[in-house]
């Protein structure tokens, strides 16, 4: 807009809207599914003895479920929200961000056609077939086009410190996808890695680690540098701290990769290598996750009146706990322990539960109201019960996992003094079956607040236009 | 040069970048565009939603904190 005029940029906010509700409808199928393969975990008649309901096929769908569909979709409704609102101008791309979105939901129905049927690259988080790994491409270049191509027009002179994080996350996950997989296709749904041996295993814990830090990592802290601040109504506690972040985190993560790899063949100093970048990243995860808390500071008692930016700020001190615990697992010596056991399962739900979900919960409850012309989300109540139902959930998952993790490491390690094993797999097996039944609970009341998030939603979208106003805070 | 000697330059001059972005970020002369830009965030809801109920505190217009 050339002129002084105040009236409303034309922004698109068509495609946020989409991938906004797609965001919770994914929520609840990625965490139904996880729900379910923990009860397998208890019950294993619950695969009906059909292969398609086996285990091994359902957990890269919860997996992918929750990552590329509820995850992803939050990233592309905030991004594309947050830099039409920061540079001022409509999304550029015209069509294109439909595709984005289209492409994207056509991405997910063919993981969720494939994977049951069996069809997989057996590459951790990147189990999808090469066509659908081709067309994630051509989506993925497409979303770039449309960020950078706004970014380009922009009618702001500074770069939002949120937009440099999503496009960080845009151009990394970019590079890690068409790298990571590179194959040699035989047949229509079947190919072999261009890689082998220990560079395959690299390569696959390069993307691997860096999906957790880009796409896990990245993109999330552009949602919290916008949201925090938004829902907290004051200024961000140090734009000067979140350049330094960025520079940092992003030059750091990179090299964190070779830890997946303790004690294997990769070489010994290469995992070196790995441990100690992975320990270095502390630092800035940590001056992100006081950065975003402390936006708070002088405002504290928001959090008592407002379930929303409880999701925020929870989300942080979940994100500040697992990359306390991240860095410390990536140590050897405490790998030794940790690796192949629930503990990792442990720590990954509480990045992904508690500083993903959380945060783009959060960002959602904050968005669908402004998307749909409401002042305020249908119910504040829901939104509460929402919250302790989530937290709840988050906290018996990862104490159980925790627990159950540990034991499993401590009883694989036993010996007895003629050097044989203290106790077979079985036994460390039976011994972990009161914590999946706990962990099940856990995921129960998280996929109760989903649902109650999306009544919630479908209330707030159904309501006449401006009807539910602010409610004033006392 | 061998390749041991071309990596350790490369992280001296890594550091160094690191070092420039500090700086950079820091000096007290950007403070202000930084307030600006740390608070351009609000300023979108007073031109988009001007005629709405909707209004930022008053709070939000606060500079960031002065000690970091």
């Amino acid at each position: 807009m050339t002129t002084s005029n105040t009236s409303a940029v034309d922004y698109n906010f068509d495609v946020v809207r989409q991938f906004t509700v797609m965001t919770v409808i994914w929520g609840i199928v990625g965490t139904l599914v996880g729900v379910l393969i923990a009860a397998q975990l208890i019950w294993p008649a619950l695969n009906f003895d059909t292969p398609w309901l086996t285990y091994s096929r359902l957990r890269p769908l919860h997996t992918n479920a929750v990552i590329f569909a509820f995850g992803t979709s939050a990233l592309f409704a905030t991004s594309y929200y947050v830099v039409q609102r920061t540079c001022q101008t409509r999304l550029f791309g015209g069509k294109l961000a439909a595709f984005t979105f289209w492409g994207w939901q056509a991405v997910i129905v063919a993981a969720a056609i494939s994977l049951p049927l069996g069809y997989t690259s057996t590459k951790e988080y990147a189990e999808l077939e090469w066509p659908i790994d081709i067309l994630i491409a051509v989506v993925w270049v497409s979303y770039a086009i449309v960020f950078f191509g706004t970014l380009v027009k922009r009618k702001t002179s500074h770069i939002y410190v949120a937009n440099w994080f999503f496009g960080g996350f845009i151009v990394t996950v970019a590079v890690l996808h068409i790298g990571n997989s590179m194959v040699i296709p035989v047949s229509a749904m079947k190919s072999y890695s261009l890689y082998s041996g220990a560079i395959d295993a690299m390569m696959q814990w390069w993307y691997g680690h860096n999906a957790v830090g880009f796409l896990l990592t990245a993109g999330f802290l552009g949602m919290m540098y916008y949201f925090v601040p938004k829902q907290a109504e004051r200024p961000v506690y140090s734009y000067r701290l979140s350049i330094v972040h960025f520079w940092a985190l992003i030059s750091l993560y990179i090299w964190a990769g070779p830890h997946h790899l303790h004690y294997t063949a990769l070489p010994d100093w290469a995992q070196s290598v790995g441990m100690v970048m992975s320990i270095v990243l502390f630092l800035p995860s940590w001056g992100g996750m006081i950065n975003g808390i402390m936006t708070l500071s002088g405002a504290w008692h928001k959090l008592r009146s407002d379930p929303i930016l409880r999701f925020l700020i929870v989300s942080l001190s979940f994100y500040g706990m697992s990359t306390f615990e991240g860095p410390m697992m990536a140590i050897k010596s405490v790998n030794a322990l940790s690796h192949y056991t629930d503990w990792t399962v442990g720590h990954v739900h509480s990045g992904a539960l508690g500083w993903v979900a959380m945060v783009s919960i959060g960002a959602m409850y904050h968005l669908i109201p402004i998307l749909f012309n409401q002042g305020r989300m249908y119910s504040m109540r829901l939104i509460n019960i929402h919250f302790w139902l989530h937290t709840a959930g988050i906290v018996l998952y990862i104490v159980a996992m925790w627990i159950s993790g540990v034991m499993q490491g401590l009883m694989w390690r036993a010996v007895n003094s003629d050097g044989t094993l203290t106790y077979s797999f079985v036994e460390s097996l039976t011994a972990s079956y009161p914590f999946y039944f706990i962990r099940f609970i856990g995921g129960v009341l998280v996929v109760t607040g989903f649902l109650l998030m999306a009544y919630n939603m479908f209330k707030t979208i159904g309501a006449k236009d401006n009807s539910l106003k602010p409610l004033e805070v006392a | 040069m061998d390749y041991g000697t071309l990596r350790g330059f490369f992280a001296l001059l890594i550091l160094a970048l690191f070092i420039i972005i500090v700086v950079w970020s820091y000096s007290k002369k950007r403070k202000d565009s930084f307030d600006d830009v740390a608070n351009s965030i609000f300023e979108e809801d007073k031109l988009d939603t001007a005629d709405k109920t909707r209004h930022p505190d008053k709070e939000s217009k606060q500079e960031t904190n002065n000690n970091v």
